[in-house]
This record gives structure tokens, sequence and C-alpha cells, in this order.
């Protein structure tokens, strides 16, 4: 549950909002459905890393990855793979971190 | 749990901040990888819309834009006004980072995108006055009705893309250097005028010609710098005589050598840079009608230098280059007329030693009493810093580029503080627009000579052909009335004759219509033989690309355009035909090593073309510039910067002066003559060619030899070509070498139905992540052209037309 809120907003959110709205996103999502911090952070990274990783790769494949293949050898990546990995672990950092507080700070609210 | 809490959350903002904040070069993570509005956004699709509508705010009409394979667009519009608005538009659409960073660089605001590693250019750019000519220069073409509204209308049309864009569709280079695109104003046409001034036409040799003149003295550089070249075949055919009564020549003033003053100079003069142009008559072509070719050679990079366009109203319709930021087509061709251009290379950039009367530099001596300086504020924004605010002091000359008083050694009297002033064409008024304007629309010879009489700078040698075959050239700018060699050296700004005395008016400047020999070229070289009665400049470039091209011409029969476009690759080596045999005769083969013998067998049969594959080329090449620096070593120096004579002034040395005491070592005690020089020059070439490409074979050829690349305009890696094998080289009339050649080759077939044909290397987008960023390159460097499509109608069928857009006004 906690994972597809954060993927289906990230995903929708990406196209109006600032990206680190996804944080908040994540963040409120663990913050009412959240259960252990543990696996809010898991959750959250996963949602975001796969939230920023499906809306990269539905720009990249029909471009035949050109760009991201440019950027690569420009920030001195082996492939575009890797940058798309980058991008998700970023992405995936700061909703897995999001949903850690978010969940952190509930619980120490309850106590 | 509430201290997990609170670490946790401020790790997260921590995080994000970092994503956020801008460290260094380095573009802002976040923004740039996350992929809603970073890179990824860039990415274009494969799949192309086929027909699509747009409302858009300014039009006037309806407008239809059809789009060939290479997305070149073809815009037809029901009026003029739409016509450049939509110009603007696409050309905004394609290229908007190339026209910000070129308009800002020629503003001097680079500081404000990248911060303050630009400030010294920036300043530069400020202090020899970019801004007070694009200033003059905008005033003029507003005067003019026609040239007010194409610039007018074409920026209505790059703003109104502007206007439109969100963040995510800013171009890439935004998005790394993390700023906005800005408001298009008139005034970033002209500016993209004064770029192409500075590229062509502001180069000067001046300073160091003035210390040539200290160290050696007059007789010695009158001998070494003559005003016209030993191998020489002008532009305007020798011997043909100027049937007009030229004005009076100015008098020299008092001879005056000023001194050493300043350390930045102005850039200097990049030998490569220079195209070819040529058109032959219908007696010399397979249709009875002119062929007209044309190849601008410049920096090449990515995105071009130019843009395609065909462009339709009710009053034009022309196909051909334009520069992305400039309203029209700079070089192309009509349904009656083609034309072309290539560098002058005049002396329109002088400097004028400037004596002020006290510290405050409020007043200079001239005309023998003290006159009122302007000064004019510059203030150059930067990124993340307070800005920084420059003073520029302007004689009537212009702006005082440098001021050296803070250099100058206390014991110089520093009461007289000393700086130069520039005169530049550059710095005024202008309508250049209004000349390409009128060619877009031409119909003739006389629309041809009408359209060049608005023109100023950069001066260009305009070649012209037409269907109702007449063929001509004309080396055409605004030229100064000078006295032979004034501007050679540095300037007295004190004495009124060292002014410029006026201009040699239009229809005295050099030109020629269908000469006797059937065809007309350039190629960057003296516009006319000495009989000329105006002084024009000293030095041109070298004889070679021009010599090779009438040699092939003179000698052309029935001539298809394939005849020009294998002309356009031609690597033959005007400079080995004239100095091989003697290079050859001096060298003491007795002294060569095995490899060094092997190596002088290589140049031995070697055919004299720098083709891709050729072994005697680098042999050759690396030989001829060894010999050249042993010559001149007197004037290797570390302590002033000295001016080396030509290739061609070396060339005559080789072959008529054997004796000359310029041959000697001036480091040995031995008395070296041109025997000895020639065979160290040999081996010490070829020990460096082992050295840096093994033993002769595969690596020694002269396309692996040669570094030849196209970098994207910023240098970013990865968005360039990487290096490339090559034929051509700097004097040939493949003039590719390095980062440098044929930026765009075009040849025009005229006739009952005239037929274009062209290639530029890159593509029409300036977007990395476009299929059409670089999709031209590959055709370039195979040497072969596209047929250019050009469109009667917006109706006319065409299996070429891969889709349509159709704007309206809202």
């Amino acid at each position: 549950m906690l994972f597809l809120v954060i993927l289906i907003l990230s995903i929708i959110c990406s196209y109006f909002l600032p990206w680190w709205f996804a944080a908040v996103i994540a963040f409120a999502a663990a913050y009412f459905l959240g259960t252990k911090p543990g696996k809010a952070f898991l959750l959250g990274f996963l949602a975001v890393f796969l939230a920023w990783v499906i809306l990269a790769l539905f720009k990249t494949l029909p471009n035949d990855n050109i760009l991201a293949t440019r950027v690569a050898h420009l920030m001195q990546l082996p492939n575009w793979i890797v940058l798309l990995t980058v991008t998700g672990i970023i992405g995936g950092l700061v909703g897995g971190l999001a949903a850690l507080s978010g969940t952190l700070i509930r619980n120490s609210f309850k106590k | 749990m509430k201290f997990f809490a609170f670490l946790s959350t401020a790790a997260t903002l921590l995080l994000i901040w970092a994503l956020e904040a801008k460290f260094g070069d380095f573009p802002r993570f976040g923004e740039f990888l996350n992929p809603g509005t970073g890179f990824w956004q860039n990415a274009e699709s494969k799949n192309a819309t086929l027909t699509e509508e747009l409302k858009i705010d300014g039009l006037q009409g309806k407008v239809i834009i059809k789009f060939d394979e290479h997305r070149i667009p073809h815009i037809f519009a029901e009026n003029d006004h739409d016509l450049y608005y939509v110009q603007g538009y696409m050309t905004a659409k394609d290229r908007l980072w190339q026209m910000d960073i070129q308009t800002r660089a020629a503003a001097g605001r680079l500081s404000e995108a990248v911060g303050p590693k630009a400030i010294e250019v920036d300043r530069y750019h400020r202090r020899m006055g970019m801004t007070y000519g694009a200033e003059n220069s905008l005033n003029g073409m507003m005067k003019d009705p026609e040239s007010k509204m194409m610039i007018e209308a074409y920026s209505e049309g790059v703003n109104s893309y502007i206007h439109q864009l969100k963040p995510k569709d800013y171009p890439i280079e935004f998005k790394l250097l993390d700023y906005a695109p800005e408001e298009w104003k008139p005034i970033n046409c002209a500016y993209l005028l004064k770029n192409m001034s500075e590229t062509l036409a502001g180069g000067s040799e001046d300073f160091a010609m003035t210390n040539d003149l200290k160290v050696f003295g007059p007789a010695t550089v009158n001998d070494l710098f003559p005003d016209y070249p030993f191998h020489e075949d002008p532009i305007i055919p020798t011997g043909t005589k100027w049937d007009f009564k030229p004005l009076p020549i100015p008098k020299p003033s008092a001879g005056f050598t000023a001194q050493m003053t300043d350390k930045i100079r102005p850039k200097e003069i990049t030998p490569g840079i220079g195209s070819n142009n040529w058109a032959i008559a219908g007696s010399r072509s397979a249709n009875g009608y002119p062929i007209l070719a044309n190849d601008p050679h410049l920096n090449l990079t990515f995105p071009s230098i130019w843009y395609q366009v065909q462009m339709s109203s009710p009053t034009v319709n022309v196909y051909g280059a334009s520069l992305p930021g400039a309203p029209g087509v700079v070089v192309g061709y009509n349904k009656d007329i083609s034309w072309g251009v290539t560098n002058v290379d005049a002396d329109v950039m002088d400097w004028y030693q400037v004596k002020f009367k006290d510290a405050g530099k409020n007043e200079y001596w001239y005309n023998g009493r003290w006159n009122k300086t302007t000064k004019k504020i510059e203030i150059i924004n930067i990124r993340g810093r307070k800005p920084v605010y420059d003073t520029v002091i302007y004689t009537h000359h212009g702006p005082v580029v440098y001021d050296n008083a803070k250099q100058k050694p206390k014991k110089d009297r520093e009461n007289i503080p000393v700086g130069n002033a520039l005169r530049w064409i550059a710095h005024d008024q202008s309508d250049e627009f209004k000349t390409f304007y009128l060619l877009n629309r031409g119909k003739n010879y006389d629309d041809y000579r009408k359209a060049l009489s608005y023109y100023t700078a950069p001066a260009q040698n305009f070649i012209f052909a037409d269907r109702e075959k007449d063929i001509a050239i004309t080396p055409n700018g605004k030229f100064p009335l000078k006295f032979r060699d004034q501007g050679k050296y540095i300037l007295d700004g004190s004495d009124p004759a060292n002014d410029w005395q006026g201009w040699i008016p239009f229809d005295q400047n050099p030109t020629v219509k269908n000469p006797p020999r059937g065809f007309v070229s350039s190629a960057n070289q003296s516009s006319t033989d000495p009989t000329y009665p105006y002084y024009i400049n000293w030095r041109f470039e070298l004889y070679d690309r021009g010599k090779r091209i009438n040699d092939l011409l003179s000698t052309m029969k029935k001539a298809t355009v394939d005849s020009m476009r294998m002309m356009q690759l031609d690597d033959y080596s005007m400079r080995a035909h004239d100095v091989l045999p003697s290079l050859l005769k001096y060298i003491d083969v007795s002294k060569l090593d095995k490899d060094q013998a092997q190596a002088l067998n290589l140049v031995k049969t070697w055919d004299l073309h720098f083709d891709a594959h050729s072994e005697g080329a680098s042999v050759f090449n690396g030989w001829w510039l060894k010999f050249y620096d042993l010559v001149w070593d007197e004037f290797d120096r570390n302590d002033i910067e000295l001016n080396l004579p030509s290739f061609d002034r070396t060339e005559k040395l080789l072959l008529t002066e054997p004796g000359s005491r310029w041959f000697d070592n001036i480091k040995t005690p031995k008395k070296e003559t041109c025997a000895d020089i020639m065979t160290i020059a040999f081996t010490q070439s070829v020990n460096q060619l082992i050295k840096a490409h093994g033993p002769s074979g595969k690596n020694w050829e002269w396309g692996n030899v040669k570094d030849t690349h196209i970098n994207h305009l910023a240098n970013l890696p990865g968005f360039g070509t990487g290096q490339f094998s090559a034929s051509g080289t700097g004097a040939v009339i493949d003039a590719l070498k390095g980062g440098n050649g044929p930026s765009w080759r075009m040849v025009v077939q005229m006739g009952p139905q005239v037929k274009g044909y062209g290639v530029f290397p890159g593509g029409e987008s300036g977007n990395p992540g476009s299929y059409y960023y670089d999709d031209m390159f590959g055709t370039w460097k195979d040497g072969k052209l596209n047929e250019l499509l050009f469109l009667q109608s917006p109706d006319e069928k065409s299996d070429r037309i891969k889709s349509t857009l159709t704007l309206s006004s809202k």
C-alpha cells in the first residue's frame, strides 16, 4: 500500500511539481501508512527509484537513448544504464529517507 | 526515538539541499537528473508528429511549415512580417541556447550565466566597444523600414517561442549551466553581426608589427612584410581595368611608431579562417547556365553556425543558410540568382596611441589641442558576486581598450599615461540585414549590386550567378580611405592625418562581371593586383587555394554540379607544388639514418595531395613547418610579441634568396646555410613523427596525424564527434584542419529551373537529444551534398516532406 501510494503519486506529481516534492509525498505517505521505520525506508526507496526509472525510460526509450548516452559520456559514466541507475538511486534515497523520517516522526508523536 | 526522527529528517533535508545547491561548475544534480524536469525531458522521440496545428500570439495570417527528411523548415507565410516572425520562432525552437550564448559572448554578458571565470572575456568585449558598436548598428538598421520590420518580427517570433517554454523544456545547456533563457531583444540581432565581425575582421597584427619595427628596423620589416605577396593570383583578375576616377589618396602622416603599451591584445589572426567561392559562366558548364559554389570555412561546432531554411512569402522565395539570431538567408539562392561569400580580410581595425592630459583622462591631445574624452561605464553582472564597474574612455577614434597606467614602472612619467584607442569598422552605424533582404529577393545583376551597396562589415567577397547567365564577384564592405600601410602599425592618435579620411566609394570597390576567362572566384587572397588605386590591406590569406581554384576552373569544360563538388574536396597542395622541388634539392641525403631515408622516399613519391591516407603529406607538413621555425628563429623571443614573416615570404626566401642571412641559426657559432637547416628540419621533423606516431605505417597517414574534430559549442565531452580521420589541410581547397573547415558546402546550378545542393557538418537541431542534431555530419564527412528541396508552393507534393506544422494566431 505505502509503496503503491508513493509510486503513483510521485509519477503524477512529477508533471507539475518540483522534483523534491517526491520527498513530501514519501514523508506524508509514511506518516499515515508507515509502520516499521526500516520497511518504510525500503518501500520509499523502491517506490521513488522505480517512479524515476519509469519516467526516465518513458523519455529515453523512444529516443533510442541518444541523449542518455551523450550525457553518460559527459559525466564519465560507462553507459546510459548506469546513468539511469544513478538517477534512480538519487530519487530512491530522497524517497527512502523521507519515508523513514515520516514514520519516525509519527512514531515519536505516538509515544 | 525523537532523536532518530530528528536525525532522519535533518538528513533528508540535507540531501535535498545538496541536490538543489550548485557546486562549482557542476549542474544542480536534483534539477538535472530528475526525470520530470531534468535532462531526460530533452530526449526527443523518434516518432515525430506528422501534422500539427498550433495557435501562437502575434501572427497576422496563417503560416505553413513543411519539414523535409532533415527537418529543415520550409516556411510559407502570407506576408513578410509572419515570414520573419516564424523564422525567429523556428530558429529559437531549434537553436535557442546557441542564440543566447553567442549574443551573450558578444555583449560581454557571459559572467551573468557562468560566473567569475568569464569576467576577463566580458571585460574585453565591453572595452573593445562591442556594445557601442551594436547600439550604433541597431540605430542604423532601425532607420530602414525593411530592416526594422525584419528585426522586430524575428525578435517577436523568438520571444513567442521563449514565452511558452516551461523549465522542463529548456535546452539541455541551460539545465547544465543552470540559468534560464531571457527575452530576445532586437539588439541581439546586431550582437550576432558583431560576433561575425570579431571572428572575421577582429584580428590585428598592428601591435606585433610595431614591435617588429622596433626590433628589426624599417628596411628589414619592409623586406620581410611586403605589401604584395611573392606568389599571387588576385580575386579580380590581373590586368582588369579600373573604369573610375579615384578619389585623392590621403597623404601619409609624419611617421610615428607607438611605444609598446599594452599587454592585452586583440585576438591574433587565425590562419585557416577563410573560405572559397567561385562561379563559372555558362560557357564552361554542361547545361549552358552558370554554376555557383561556396564553402565558408569557420569554426566547426555542434550546433552548426548555420541553420538551413526555405523562406517564402508573396515577396520572396529563397533557400539557403541563415545565421541563428539574424533574419533572412545569408548564403543561398532563389529561382533567379544565387550568391555566396568569403572573407575579404580588409584592414578595418586600427590602433591609435593616445596622449592624455593628466591622470583624470578627461582630455587628450589631438590636432594641436586638448580635446574632451567621453566615458562609458560598463556594468558587468556576475553570477554569485557583486557586479564589476568598468569605465571605458572614448576618444573620437573609439574606445581606449586597455589602460596600462598601473603597469607602467614608477620612474616612467606617470602623469602621462598612455593607452591605445581602437578605430574599428564594427563600431559604425550599418545596415547589413538590408543587403540580405535585397539579395533574398534579387532577380538579376542590378539587384545584386544594389543589395551590396548597403553592406558595411565584416567585408565579404560577394560572388554572384544568375539565370540571365551573368556571373560577378565584388570584394565588398565599407572600406576606409587610407594612405598606403595606414594601420599596418600602431598610429599616432594626435595627428589628424592618421584618421580614416572617408570611404572608398561603393561603386569603386573592386568588382568584375563576366570576365573573359569565364569564371570568377575567391579564396581570401589579395582582392586586386597592385594597380588598384586604393589601399585595402597589406596582407591577405595565402594565394594557395585561390591559385588552385583558378587553375582547375581555367581548364574546366562542360562542368556539372559534381565537378564543383569534387573541386570542393580537392586537397592538392600548391605549397608543396611550389617548394617541394627546392626542399628535395637542398637536403643532404648522406646525413639521414635508415628511418629518415625511408621517410624521404615517402615524400619523394608523394602525389602532393593532402589525402587522409597519404603518409607523404605528413612528412612534408612536418618538414615545412620545422623549416619555417628554423628560418625565423630570430623572431622566437619570450620578451616581446613579434609577427613572423608569412609562408609566402618564406617561399620567396627559399626560391630566390638561398644565400640569405636568415637561414643562420643565431644560437650556434656556426653559420648555417639553407642546405644545413633543410637537413636539420627534415631529421628533426621525422624524429618527431616517429616519437608521436611510431614507425612509418598506418599511423603516419595524414588523416591520423592531423587532428580533426567537431566539438560542441561549449566543448562538452560526448556532445561532439570526437576525433575522425579526414583529408585536407589549411592551404588546400578542402581546408579542413583541427576544428576549422568548410562549415557549409553549397553548389547551385542555375537554369530554367534552379537546383541547389548543400550540406553542413551537423544538423538542424541544436538539441543533443535529437535525431537531427548530427544527421548531416556523415554526408558532409563523406564529401557528398544533399539535393536541397526548393518548394515552389506549400501545396507542391514531394515524398521528401515528412511533416507539416500550421501556425495561426490565437
